[in-house]
């Protein structure tokens, strides 16, 4: 049994060095993830954000912009997420006055 | 864990990383415009270093810092930020969270969506810190040392 779990680990293991060994070059222009336009010919939507980032907002990391302000209501959403699981922890396991009421 | 276990020694090693990581957590929130960090990392790492002298010290010993019942306030006030901030744009006459109304004088469009997203991200760091606090203090109540 335990050579079979070690089995599926290296099994796993050779999948993943295998995908990533046809992995693109990082900034690598031709690819097609980088491209204005997609297969179907429709404009991506994220090259306004690759291109208009800094001019907006004046903060190098395109990532903190696309989520503070562009998509700063998913990010409220997400807080908010986080916030109801804290007070759901509050109201499970907190062992507070409980009556058994007849 | 009803028995009195407390070493010294972790509690020194607690002690000397705790402060370091703070500090760390504090830069990334403040750094994440220039370099990959943000709100949710940097609440996190706050949070490692309060539950690192939780975990190695005890409750007792942990209410120096910040009290129990202390982290609640803590994450209401920064979803409250948060909010704040977007209802501010939409009472000087924009859309909700949109920075580049906010009521700060004397500052461009630019500049103002950069201290807008400055402001949020302190909001989310408040509030991860202390809902990752108050989720340990919850699970460990009255069954830790100390």
């Amino acid at each position: 049994m335990k050579a079979l779990k070690i089995l599926i680990l290296l099994f796993f293991a050779g999948i993943m060095i295998f995908a990533a060994s046809d992995l693109p070059n990082r900034g690598d222009q031709e690819n097609l993830m980088h491209a204005e336009e997609s297969i179907t010919g429709t404009v991506v939507k994220g090259t306004y954000f690759i291109q208009n980032a800094y001019r907006d907002a004046r903060t190098p990391n395109m990532v903190t912009v696309v989520l503070g302000d562009y998509r700063s209501i998913d990010t409220f959403g997400e807080q908010v997420v986080i916030y109801t699981a804290g007070l759901i922890t509050l109201l499970i396991l907190r062992k507070g006055r409980r009556r058994m009421t007849p | 864990m009803k028995d009195p276990f407390q070493s010294p020694i972790v509690l020194l090693g607690a002690r000397l990383l705790s402060p370091y990581i703070m500090v760390f957590g504090w830069y990334v929130i403040f750094h994440g415009h220039y370099s990959p960090g943000g709100g949710f990392q940097g609440g996190a790492l706050l949070a490692a270093s309060l539950l690192l002298i939780r975990v190695a010290g005890g409750s007792r010993l942990a209410e120096l810092q910040i009290r129990e019942f202390a982290t609640t306030p803590l994450a209401v006030i920064g979803v409250a930020i948060y909010f704040a901030t977007g209802l501010a744009a939409v009472a000087a006459g924009g859309y909700f969270l949109d920075y580049e109304l906010l009521p700060i004088p004397g500052m461009e469009p630019a500049w103002l969506r950069y201290t807008g997203i400055l402001i949020i991200e302190v909001g989310i760091g408040l509030a991860v810190m202390a809902i990752l606090v108050m989720i340990y203090d919850n699970m460990v109540r009255g069954e830790d040392y100390g």
